[in-house]
């Protein structure tokens, strides 16, 4: 009946990839892709949450948040951004390469991704270790005895300022959970790439990883300045 | 979101990733430049500005042949955007009180 | 179609297809998924129901005699945890939604029915950690686990609660995520936007603020916990922080969850109004735009559950005119309903009975949200039992009635089987006067003063909470008879013809219950929506079917 008329109607070739509840392998595709900036958009929503409770405290404490950010290395932060950056157009390209059936320069740049996401999560390993040493991770031997940038002589207060740390723990852990993620998805990419699965007529999950991707570099990008760079002038 | 047009889309891959690490540069050197009340606003501009061509170039939303994305994206920026300002409706008004 | 045929031999549908229990939990099927939640949500609300049974017992004298002070405060958190997060938010999308909204617009499947078979095993893990939670002790911040309360002072188990919802919340989002790519991608030709059924904009609607609101309560649950386990000072105001953030960001998705609550039933109810009235719905347009509108200016609203928390009064006032303004696009569709029931050929099945119970009875709720928004009205009745009336009207008078009468409308569709009538209209009309009964003296306690949250009151209100006690007693027994009667016609009862109650809509142009698939040949839609009229145009001429 219903059953194997529709197996008939599967028997006339088709990519093996398209899924039986498409019509077409387009409409598969935009679909996939459509369905990950819905996810990208709760992830926005997601990060948001930790942004507005920062822009508050920002403004209520701002001078202990200066003094807070200062003690972050600014330097480490920036090059963090340039190693993101580099990544995500080692993905741009690696997709490129998918489109043009260069086998090789989508593996390289595959690999060149993860290679730039653990040098991500290398450096920004050695930022928690310094904080760590320091100090100014929250909790019971937290101890902050900085000056606040533009007032010398005026401390800051080390409750407020341990609320910068706590924000900007769960702020750059949360980002880095969701890089560590990133970097599973990259490797299960390189996987389905090395056996040959993308062509340039289907290489969906590439472009789909490339998003998520994209967005954690973009959540990035407003980390950087927002953490790091508060009265770097003073 | 494919195939783009006859013409390569190398050269705005790699523009894009110029103009990215430029502005990081530009935020990084800009912060160390005394603007008053503008630090922050210099610093989100940039910031926005390379989320920008982020997601326009190399998220391909550009090239996107329905605005729907668009409009998801633009929800998405306006709900955030909802929750920030009204959220400061209240810290902002406090003191009034 | 127009006239019933029962088979002899039972058709292979999406039941009999596969056997066993791997292919329950493995399927892709929407249909499978869609009762698999069937059992999950209502082995839940039956946990809810206990909870709330023990505190109406606990009720019924005014000294705390039942249960200790803690109990019942854990008694009252679990009841809400339980009933919001695992029943109400979940009930009709992940249920009627899963199963109808591939049918309603001619597609095959969902866009993403993997997903949809993840959302459910993430619900029940989510249900587990729940369950784990409260045997082994529980929680007693209240639903809303306010800090700093939550994160410094009590000693349940609000890490483990905070989580499952999370989980539980990871479910919804996806099942968001499925409908809106589902409803953009999967239409069959000729299904344009207008032509939809409004349940479907419903479901769009819903699944808008699933995906925008949810991850913001999830990150506030990620924060408490921080909080609480690491001592952080985000939200305890001796180490700075500020309490209120908490219940702005908690509010921000917890007043929009309220819609996610409501407008799947407003969709179910308006498929109901439309086929027992025999007519078009009226201003179809408006009703679809008014589903928009409720999901966007939900969002706009939250602080009004903090008008007396300490924010400020400004701020007060622009969310309590917010406040108002979300009542017009509900008041759009109470109007629309109600002008679809003129001059209609009105018929009292079961569902009906159902919608009515609903429109009466969200149009108090609702109106009770505005004596609420109203800044004056709510220093007083704030934390009262007026409060906990309004939303229960919404949520149980409104949502839950719209859940029930869906599962009578579309059982036949769902298991092939008719329900008995006569014993539906019975428990349509016991769950009517429960409901009221339960709550309607609630209003008068919370007007007359009587805290919320709280086991014990004044003498004078014991007669009001005897009368509240009572009816949730006739309440329960009115939830209990469809449970009854829907597992007794899936064995005896008699065989559902494709469209029983000759309905509009794709889905009832399957056949009952439907193929796996659905539909044998992709519909092509060129007719509008709720075309009653040609439907039952007075000639021997067949109802415009497909395949």
């Amino acid at each position: 009946m219903s059953d194997s008329q529709s197996v008939a109607a599967h028997a006339e070739t088709h990519n093996p990839a398209l899924l039986h509840h498409f019509a077409t392998e387009e409409q598969q595709r935009d679909a996939s892709s459509f369905g990950m900036w819905i996810f990208l958009a709760t992830e926005v929503m997601f990060f948001g949450g930790l942004f507005c409770a920062y822009l508050i405290y920002r403004g209520w404490y701002y001078g202990d948040f200066a003094a807070a950010s200062k003690s972050i290395d600014a330097f480490l932060g920036g090059t963090n951004t340039a190693v993101l950056i580099c990544s995500s157009l080692t993905v741009v390209l690696a997709i490129w390469a998918a489109q043009t059936a260069r086998r090789g320069l989508m593996l390289a740049m595959l690999a060149l991704t993860m290679l730039f996401g653990c040098t991500f999560l290398g450096i920004k390993g050695f930022e928690y270790r310094d904080k760590f040493v320091e100090h100014h991770v929250p909790g019971t031997s937290f101890s902050f005895h900085e000056e606040i940038p533009g007032h010398p002589g005026q401390y800051a207060n080390p409750q407020h300022a341990q609320i910068f740390f706590a924000l900007y723990f769960v702020m750059t852990g949360l980002h880095a959970l969701h890089m560590i993620i990133g970097l599973g998805i990259f490797a299960w990419l390189f996987w389905m790439a090395w056996k040959g699965r993308f062509t340039p007529e289907y290489h969906t999950p590439l472009e789909i990883g490339g998003l998520y991707w994209h967005f954690v570099d973009i959540v990035w990008i407003y980390l950087f300045p927002l953490l790091y760079l508060i009265d770097r002038h003073k | 979101m494919s195939a783009h047009s006859k013409s390569s889309p190398l050269p705005t891959y790699f523009g894009v990733w110029i103009a990215l690490l430029v502005g990081t540069a530009l935020t990084y050197y800009a912060a160390k430049l005394d603007l008053g009340v503008f630090n922050a606003a210099v610093a989100l501009i940039i910031a926005t500005t390379k989320a920008l061509l982020v997601a326009l170039f190399f998220m391909h939303l550009k090239g996107a042949h329905e605005k729907l994305l668009k409009l998801v994206v633009t929800s998405t920026i306006l709900f955030l955007f909802i929750l920030l300002a009204l959220s400061m409706a209240d810290y902002g008004t406090r003191h009034f009180s | 179609m127009a006239t019933a045929t029962s088979q002899p031999v039972e058709r292979e549908n999406y039941l009999n297809k596969h056997y066993g229990v791997g292919s329950w939990l493995f399927t892709t099927d929407h249909k499978r998924i869609a009762l698999l939640y069937l059992i999950s949500i209502t082995f839940f609300f039956f946990i809810g129901g206990f909870f709330a049974l023990l505190i109406r017992l606990e009720l019924l004298t005014p000294a705390g005699d039942l249960v200790q002070a803690d109990t019942y405060n854990k008694l009252f958190t679990q009841h809400g945890m339980v009933m919001i997060f695992f029943f109400l938010i979940p009930s009709i999308p992940a249920v009627l939604g899963n199963f109808l909204v591939p049918m309603m617009i001619g597609a095959k499947d969902l866009a993403f029915p993997r997903i949809n078979l993840l959302s459910w095993y993430l619900y029940i893990i989510g249900g587990l950690m729940m369950l784990h939670c409260m045997v082994t002790g529980g929680v007693d911040t209240g639903w809303t686990f306010y800090t700093p309360f939550s994160t410094a002072f009590t000693n349940t188990k609000i890490v483990e609660a905070g989580l499952a919802i999370f989980v539980a919340g990871f479910s919804s989002i996806l099942t968001g995520l499925n409908f809106i790519v589902t409803i953009h991608r999967m239409r069959a030709p000729g299904m344009t936007w207008l032509r939809l059924p409004l349940f479907i904009w419903a479901h769009y609607a819903t699944s808008i603020i699933q995906i925008l609101g949810t991850p913001v309560v999830a990150i506030t649950i990620v924060l408490v916990a921080a909080e609480r386990t690491l001592h952080l000072g985000i939200f305890d105001p001796k180490l700075g922080g500020d309490p209120l953030l908490f219940q702005h960001l908690f509010w921000f998705y917890s007043h929009p969850a309220v819609y996610i609550m409501i407008l799947p039933s407003m969709g179910v109810v308006t498929e109901i109004i439309a086929c027992f009235s025999r007519k078009r719905i009226f201003g179809y347009s408006f009703v679809a735009l008014s589903s928009i509108a409720i999901a966007v200016f939900g969002f706009l609203v939250w602080a009004h559950h903090m008008f007396v928390a300490g924010i400020s009064v400004y701020a007060a006032l622009m969310f309590s005119l917010l406040s108002y303004s979300v009542a017009v696009p509900s008041a759009v569709k109470v109007f629309n309903w109600t002008a679809t029931l003129y001059k209609g050929s009105i018929h009292y099945d079961a569902p009906m009975l159902y919608a009515f119970g609903f429109l009466g009875l969200f149009t108090i709720g609702g109106l009770t949200g505005l004596f609420l928004a109203a800044l004056g009205i709510d220093v007083h009745v704030t934390d009262t039992y007026f409060v906990v009336a309004h939303f229960h009207y919404i949520m149980v008078g409104g949502a839950l009635m719209g859940y029930l009468g869906g599962l009578h409308f579309w059982w036949p569709k769902i298991s092939g089987k008719l329900y008995p009538e006569g014993w539906a209209r019975l428990a349509a009309l016991i769950v009517f006067i429960g409901f009221n009964l339960t709550f309607f003296p609630q209003f008068i306690l919370g007007y007359l003063g009587m805290p919320r949250r709280y086991y014990q009151y004044p003498p004078e209100f014991q007669v009001l909470n005897v009368l509240s006690t009572a009816g949730a007693t006739v309440l329960g027994v009115g939830y209990l008879l469809p449970m009854i009667y829907f597992l007794w016609s899936m064995r005896y009862g008699k065989p559902a013809p494709d469209n029983p109650w000759n309905a509009a809509g794709l889905e009832w142009q399957t056949q009952s219950p439907p193929t796996t698939f659905n539909f044998e040949e992709q519909p092509v839609v060129t007719w509008e929506a709720y075309n009653y009229e040609e439907i039952d145009a007075p000639q021997k001429q067949e109802v415009p079917v497909v395949g």
